[in-house]
């Protein structure tokens, strides 16, 4: 069967299962447009291309499944660079479609040309440029092949307009072998039969949890693997909802604004399992400090993120979820008495920290952008998809919505991207119509990708926007107030827009609450409400998040509230 | 740490941008370049880049599994140590004014290396030989003056088990 190049492209996502794609369309894309418009995929037009991708990301997150991203050369291409980034630090499976000028342009500095496969090349998993139309099947296939296995990530292929709409043969359902890439799922049994000795042996032992444990689909695996072994539980950004929030072995988010529990109880743990984490600057503070009592098993499916930043006892490359597995038919948990007698007296020391409550904050007659994020936990019963965006925000959301369940909490964790929230809540809200879908904002942050609203209406999406509005660059200014003797420099928007009023233009509800007995109300009626929401929460303006570890320092030295 | 000179060759495939994600990996992460050949194999669809770094024991495993995360890389070995054959070129041209002609023909026997391009004031030398060989014959060319240099970079193989 001979087809075009765009429609051999669609085949495959047909092929992939593909249902929706994110997109912007442009003069090198208009041939793949045109034939997309025969399928039964669904486009959502974005207004901005980086929105694109931050969408494709956001429905990666919530469904599991690879996101689909269409943009045109040039221009469209470079505004996907930052969202590629993010889904790349997050190891998330995006595969990303440029356009470009026709093979015989290449080079010539063209209208619209830009190297994307030179650009994206070191933030992309894998990139490919498509050069002849009968490669372009195979090459589409690998493509969501790289995409979705070993350790996930964004991969770019960028097909010429001349590649597009010329025809060569097609044959559906082509295997995929690469021989140069094989990630290794199973973990080696005999460093595991160690594992398990080390946990025999240990008296102090916590499971270190990352998005590793989300991305493989191992959180019941790790929820019975740390109850029977009666071992507490943290998590890093990424690892939110891995493991239940509300279980009572639950430490709460390590790191820079991690709880006072899980930071105390890493760094003078005698055993840390690392699970699907990368031991990120923001989780250690300060390396030779970091868990220096412990002896470190490390899980991990990529092998560069082991050892990279912390020594390790033990090295695990694989799958979290078969690890995991793997590891609850090794174990022979003790019997319950005996078990909780063993370990009693770590457990009363982590009770200690934990009665430290770190998290508590005051009540004034300003809304405290904690108290917002707390109701919304309430008021959604902790069933909510939260996405956010990134700073204090983020922090807070991470910080008092206590998720359950996996693939709930949605966040820019690695590249730390401003921006992401709402294009990825939109993506979600796709993902999972039956759900509830907030992103958590700053108002400065929020304005960075505000453009979507017109997407939201357009999509008659209900995403929910929980602005915490405090008129400044939150976390900068927090930086600058702690470190910088509060010269605040160029952290000060205390200019509008009046988002109300911007809700109501782009035809959205817009609510706002200025007092703290206006915030159940305003929730509520936001909550409830069909359509797309705006609700402004006007919040005091020079909160801190806390706990926070200078950056550098030992995890131990946390600034109180 | 101390750093160690590290000879990594790896196959990989013959294809527009691959070179360019092997370099690009030691530049955006820091580590340094010492040498580096690249060359089709036997199999045109495969290249083989043999290349030279300085790097700690912690450095060089990064570096290793970095390379080795690449989509495009088949295969990798560190042939530091005793178990390979290593071998570089160098092109030198050098002056050759006629009082010192004879000197410099001398050592060229001496290495057993070839004059293979001559003319009234100079020679152009092809030696080949392990790295300090080039060095020590470099060193006894410089006072004569030594023009013009190209060298290889080192190039490595495996030695095959009798």
């Amino acid at each position: 069967m001979e087809l075009t190049g765009a429609q051999i492209l669609i085949k495959v996502f047909e092929e992939e299962k593909v249902d929706t794609i994110f997109g912007f369309p442009g003069g090198m894309v208009i041939d793949i447009y045109d034939k997309l418009e025969d399928t039964s995929i669904k486009h959502i037009l974005v207004r901005h291309e980086q929105g694109a991708v931050h969408a494709a990301d956001g429905y990666a997150r919530a469904s599991g499944k690879v996101g689909v991203c269409l943009v045109t050369s040039g221009p469209g291409a470079t505004n996907t660079v930052t969202g590629i980034a993010s889904a790349h630090m997050d190891s998330i499976p995006l595969v990303v479609i440029t356009g470009q000028v026709p093979t015989h342009l290449i080079g010539n500095d063209a209208f619209q040309e830009v190297d994307i496969v030179g650009i994206t090349r070191s933030c992309t998993k894998h990139n490919f440029l498509v050069k002849d139309v009968k490669d372009l099947a195979k090459v589409v296939k690998e493509a969501f092949y790289l995409a979705r296995t070993g350790r996930p990530g964004p991969v770019l292929i960028d097909i010429p307009k001349n590649v597009s709409n010329t025809k060569a043969p097609y044959e559906a359902g082509q295997q995929v072998s690469i021989k140069s890439y094989n990630p290794t799922y199973k973990p080696n049994m005999k460093q595991l039969r160690k594992v398990v000795n080390l946990i025999d042996s240990a008296e102090r032992p916590v499971i270190f949890a990352g998005g590793g444990i989300i991305l493989s689909g191992a959180a019941k695996a790790l929820t019975t693997f740390a109850r029977t072994m009666q071992i507490p539980v943290t998590g890093s950004l990424m690892g939110l909802g891995g493991f239940p929030g509300s279980d009572p072995l639950w430490l709460g988010m390590i790191g820079m604004h991690g709880t006072y529990r899980a930071n105390m109880s890493t760094s003078f743990c005698d055993l840390l399992i690392g699970i699907g984490v990368r031991f990120d600057d923001r989780v250690t503070g300060k390396t030779d400090a970091f868990a220096s009592q412990a002896k470190i098993v490390h899980v991990d499916i990529d092998p560069t993120s082991i050892r990279k930043n912390v020594p390790v006892t033990i090295p695990i490359v694989g799958d979290c979820r078969s690890t995991l597995e793997s590891l609850n038919t090794l174990i022979k948990p003790l019997d319950k008495t005996t078990l909780a007698d063993k370990r009693k007296p770590w457990m009363d020391q982590v009770q200690k920290w934990k009665e430290q409550n770190t998290l508590a904050y005051k009540q004034t007659d300003t809304i405290k952008p904690q108290y917002v994020v707390e109701t919304l936990y309430e008021l959604t019963r902790g069933e909510a998809i939260i996405t956010t965006e990134v700073g204090q925000n983020q922090m807070w959301a991470a910080q008092y919505y206590h998720f359950d369940k996996p693939n709930h909490f949605i966040t820019s964790g690695g590249l730390g991207c401003m921006g992401f929230g709402f294009p990825a809540a939109i993506g979600a809200q796709i993902a999972r119509p039956d759900k509830t879908v907030v992103d958590v904002a700053g108002d400065g942050s929020i304005q960075m990708n505000i453009q979507e609203m017109a997407t939201a209406l357009q999509y008659q999406l209900p995403v929910k926007i929980v602005i915490l509005n405090n008129g400044y660059l939150g976390m900068v200014r927090q930086w600058q107030e702690l470190f910088y003797d509060k010269r605040y420099a160029s952290t000060c928007m205390n200019c509008g827009p009046d988002f109300v009023k911007l809700a109501e233009a782009y035809g959205a509800l817009g609510l706002r609450a200025t007092k703290p007995e206006e915030v159940i109300p305003v929730l509520e009626k936001g909550l409830s409400s069909p359509g797309t929401v705006i609700m402004d929460f006007v919040v005091a303006k020079e909160e801190c998040v806390y706990p926070m570890v200078p950056a550098g320092a030992p995890i131990t030295e946390m600034l109180l509230a | 740490m101390n750093e160690e000179k590290h000879i990594l060759t790896m196959l990989v495939d013959n294809e527009p941008g691959v070179l360019s994600r092997v370099v690009g990996l030691f530049s955006a992460r820091g580590y340094n370049i010492e040498s580096l050949v690249v060359a089709p194999t036997i199999d045109p669809l495969v290249s083989r880049i043999t290349l030279v770094t300085n790097a700690n024991l912690p450095e060089i495993e990064q570096i290793e599994k970095q390379l080795r995360k690449l989509i495009n890389v088949i295969k990798l070995r560190d042939l530091s140590g005793k178990n390979a054959v290593k071998r570089e070129m160098a092109l030198i041209c050098v002056k050759a004014k006629p009082e010192n002609r004879a000197e410099v023909l001398r050592i060229v026997s001496i290495f057993r290396c070839k004059v293979v391009d001559t003319g009234l004031e100079h020679y152009i030398i092809e030696v080949s030989g392990n790295e300090d060989k080039i060095n020590a014959f470099i060193n006894l060319l410089k006072p004569m003056g030594i023009k013009k240099i190209a060298r290889t970079g080192a190039l490595a193989l495996f030695r095959e088990p009798n």
